[in-house]
């Protein structure tokens, strides 16, 4: 009757960086590409049914630095909703993903922009990710017209189809069995490419999800699944909703590795690993070991279901913008004051892009009949009682 | 293509409710958007005139369908066919309409239970798997929820596919997909995807199959905005409706009848698509109109026998297109006859039929002389014996009895 509340044990230790194999001269905000520094992830590997990757990371300061920057523009974007969000200019719902940007960096830096994501509502930062701009971003939290999805979507449907980004679903659980039609697809074509499936530990106990995995492993699809593991299903610990909270072994047959989720290097070797492994054997479930800060969504505190103490204490341990940070300066690749100005740029792009959103009109009315059908050829948009002409569609 | 065909469809029905010279427009505007090719035939099921005491629709009206259940229908072809077609059973026009557009496109596929290698339950792809392969003609586990949302995730990609339910009731359990992405999807990325999917299967009371293989879904998913259903009830519209739903970029839930898949009736060789949304006059008539489909059409094609022995003149119009009505097809006619029957097979509560008489309500009040009459399965699950499911379904002597109240 384990109901008491475990001690977490979130809050593993760290190993600094080490072993930088190669010779660097003290250069303010390096862009160097060339230059080759060689990192070890903070915990190896743990597989299922595989061999786990090595832990030594190969990088370049110029992907460190982008690292950085990334991250920090991420943090800021959600800090910044937040704040709108108590101001009423974001409604709804509005899942922020700050302390989980590692998952969405990382994996960016593994694949290319042909490979799919899809995830489900917690997207604000993997559609950034993708190349989504601030403006787009936060036209779309608060309902305008120059928001991706055109001011109708919402924070939990974010979408860009140009760079492989398929949202952003509200209803958890049914982004999985979408992924394993991406990879489908792209098997079906022939392509080289593959799908990241993300979805949480709450997400990791829907029945769709080991259907859509039978499929993949059945059928050989490149499909990744991905388990951002943040430990909490909004208010339920993943001890109180799942026997097994190994996520990675989940898969049973098909091979799993467990990653630490707050280090983007970790994140950036498993998905170049499984991006290889799928598109040779298939299937893999890739389980990322991440914490976010903030508690489900904007409107649940995140303070009743797990310390205060906890949280700092992750913050302090393992926050993935402060282990870069910690990176950059142990390489000596740009001063504490450069890495300051980073955020403070970050700051100012937030917060132009905000007051650029906040021009931006409301969609117009007859928008609320516009793209419902996909017709063409100036055809005109009926009511379902076809008697009033309400739209002409492009 | 289909949103050609959608577009006649769409446009002529802009003159529904205003406009007095309905034919002159419709002909202008079919004339600025049609089509021709050579061996492809735009259809209009029904044939150009609307008017009434035409009775120019291939003899239609004096062939009635004597057998409620219609297994050996002898009903010449439709109004194009110039020449003789081929003679084939519905099950056949349906693979014959699937065949030939995953021949025309290549991203056209099957997914479903027992489609492959078995042949599909009901035979509507036999031999597919054998000509285009495994991955294109996909057999899944019974998994209905992730293969549609399989599917759906595949027309994201640019896939155009075919789901098949085995039984209509089992995509209840796909009922999330259904709504939130296939529907919704289109709407909510600011149209960056399209969902060109076909959802497909069989539904409808049976012989004696039991209460949960005798739903009738249409009920369900009609509230789901974004996705549009269409029912075909022969082998003509079958094939015309299942290529048009192929070819639509919209999601389209096309709803066939268990006991319908033996229809046997001749059509044309040459190619032809039919209008997603436009509903088919069966009968043309004076007195009274009724609106039916699927199977139900049969019943009241029997029923009509009786009635014109009776000395009634009933229009008969199978709807066809559940979502949206074919509004414009339905007014033409209630302004003619002025009583309306509905007769369905889904339930009383919520069904089509409910939908149906409000929105005739809503449109066609003034032209109203008697309430709309609306004649649908009991509230209960399908019983299995023979005699209590005889009387779930509606049967012609109710329809009679419902005409001659309406016609008093």
């Amino acid at each position: 009757m384990a109901l008491a509340r475990r001690s977490s044990n979130l809050l593993k230790p760290l190993s600094t960086a080490s072993s930088s194999s190669s010779f660097l001269n003290r250069r303010p905000f390096s862009t160097d590409d060339s230059t080759t520094i060689t990192i070890e992830t903070s915990v190896p590997f743990t597989g299922h049914n595989c061999e786990p990757p090595s832990r030594s990371v190969d990088t370049t300061p110029k992907e460190l630095m982008n690292f950085f920057t990334d991250m920090a523009l991420m943090r800021r974007m959600e800090i910044a909703a937040d704040s709108l969000y108590k101001s009423k200019l974001i409604r709804g719902f509005c899942h922020l993903y700050d302390g989980q940007e590692a998952v969405s960096i990382g994996m960016e830096a593994a694949i290319t922009k042909k490979d799919c994501i899809i995830t489900a509502y917690r997207d604000h930062c993997i559609f950034l990710g993708r190349g989504g701009t601030l403006l787009e971003s936060f036209s779309e939290l608060m309902g305008r017209q120059a928001g991706c999805s055109r001011g109708k979507g919402g924070s939990m449907h974010f979408y860009k189809k140009d760079a492989c980004f398929f949202g952003g679903h509200g209803i958890v659980g049914a982004q999985v069995p979408l992924g394993c039609g991406l990879a489908f697809a792209q098997k079906y074509r022939k392509e080289d490419h593959v799908t990241f499936a993300m979805y949480g530990d709450g997400a990791a106990n829907q029945g769709q999800l080991f259907e859509a995995l039978n499929m993949a492993a059945l059928w050989d699809l490149p499909a990744i699944l991905v388990c951002e593991n943040n430990h909490y299903g909004m208010g339920t610990a993943e001890w109180r909703a799942a026997k097994s909270p190994s996520y990675y072994k989940r898969g049973d047959y098909v091979p799993g590795l467990k990653v630490d989720g707050m280090d983007a290097f970790a994140v950036k070797q498993a998905c170049k690993f499984a991006k290889e492994h799928a598109l040779k054997n298939g299937p893999i479930i890739l389980e990322m070991d991440t914490y976010r800060y903030h508690g489900h969504s904007m409107s649940d505190p995140g303070s009743t279901y797990r310390t205060r103490d906890e949280i700092s204490g992750v913050r302090q341990e393992r926050d993935p913008i402060e282990r870069i940070r910690k990176l950059i300066l142990a390489h000596d690749l740009a001063t504490e004051k450069e890495l300051k100005d980073i955020e403070k740029l970050a700051r100012k792009e937030v917060d132009e892009a905000i007051a650029k959103a906040k021009e931006s009109p409301m969609p117009d009315d007859p928008e609320l009949f516009t793209n419902v059908y996909r017709k063409g050829f100036g055809v005109e948009s009926f009511g379902t009682d076809r008697k009033e002409v309400r739209a002409t569609l492009p | 293509m289909a949103s050609i065909f959608q577009g006649v469809g769409a446009t002529t029905a802009l003159s529904s409710s205003t406009s007095i010279d309905t034919k002159k427009f419709q002909l202008s505007s079919r004339r600025f958007f049609s089509v021709r090719r050579a061996s492809f035939v735009v259809v209009r099921s029904g044939g150009d005139k609307r008017d009434s005491g035409s009775n120019r629709i291939g003899g239609r009206a004096d062939q009635l369908v004597t057998n409620a259940v219609a297994t050996k229908a002898d009903t010449p072809a439709a109004s194009t066919a110039s020449k003789p077609g081929h003679e084939l059973l519905l099950f056949e026009a349906l693979r014959e309409g699937l065949e030939e557009e995953m021949e025309r496109d290549a991203h056209v596929c099957v997914i479903g239970e027992d489609v492959g290698h078995y042949g599909g339950s009901y035979k509507v792809t036999k031999g597919l798997a054998d000509k285009y392969g495994d991955l294109r003609v996909l057999d899944t586990p019974i998994a209905e929820n992730s293969f549609t949302g399989m599917g759906i995730g595949a027309a994201m990609c640019g896939l155009r596919p075919i789901i098949e339910g085995m039984n209509m009731g089992f995509l209840l359990l796909a009922f999330n997909q259904i709504s939130n992405n296939c529907g919704m999807l289109h709407y909510t990325s600011g149209g960056q995807f399209k969902i060109p999917v076909v959802i497909r299967g069989p539904g409808g009371v049976g012989r004696q199959l039991g209460a949960e293989h005798s739903q009738r879904l249409e009920s369900y998913f009609q509230s789901i905005p974004g996705i549009q259903m269409v029912a075909c009830s022969t082998p003509y519209n079958a094939k015309g409706l299942m290529k048009a739903a192929i070819r639509s970029d919209n999601p389209v839930i096309l709803f066939e009848h268990v006991l319908l898949y033996n229809l046997k009736e001749r059509i044309p060789d040459e190619e032809y698509v039919l209008n997603l949304e436009e509903a088919e006059m069966v009968r043309p008539g004076e007195h009274v109109t009724i609106l039916t489909y699927s199977r139900m059409r049969y019943h009241v094609m029997q029923a009509a026998k009786t009635l014109v022995n009776k000395g009634y003149d009933p229009e008969v119009i199978d709807i066809r297109s559940l979502k949206p009505f074919d509004l414009y097809t339905i007014g033409n006619s209630i302004k003619k006859t002025h009583r309306v029957l509905i007769v369905e097979e889904c339930m009383r509560t919520g069904g089509i039929g409910a939908s149906l008489t409000a929105a005739i309500t809503e449109n066609f009040h003034d032209y109203l002389d008697a309430p709309i009459v609306c004649l649908s399965s009991q509230d209960v699950p399908t019983p299995y014996a023979g005699t209590l499911e005889e009387w779930t379904v509606v049967q012609p002597p109710q329809i009679v009895a419902a005409v001659e109240q309406l016609c008093r």
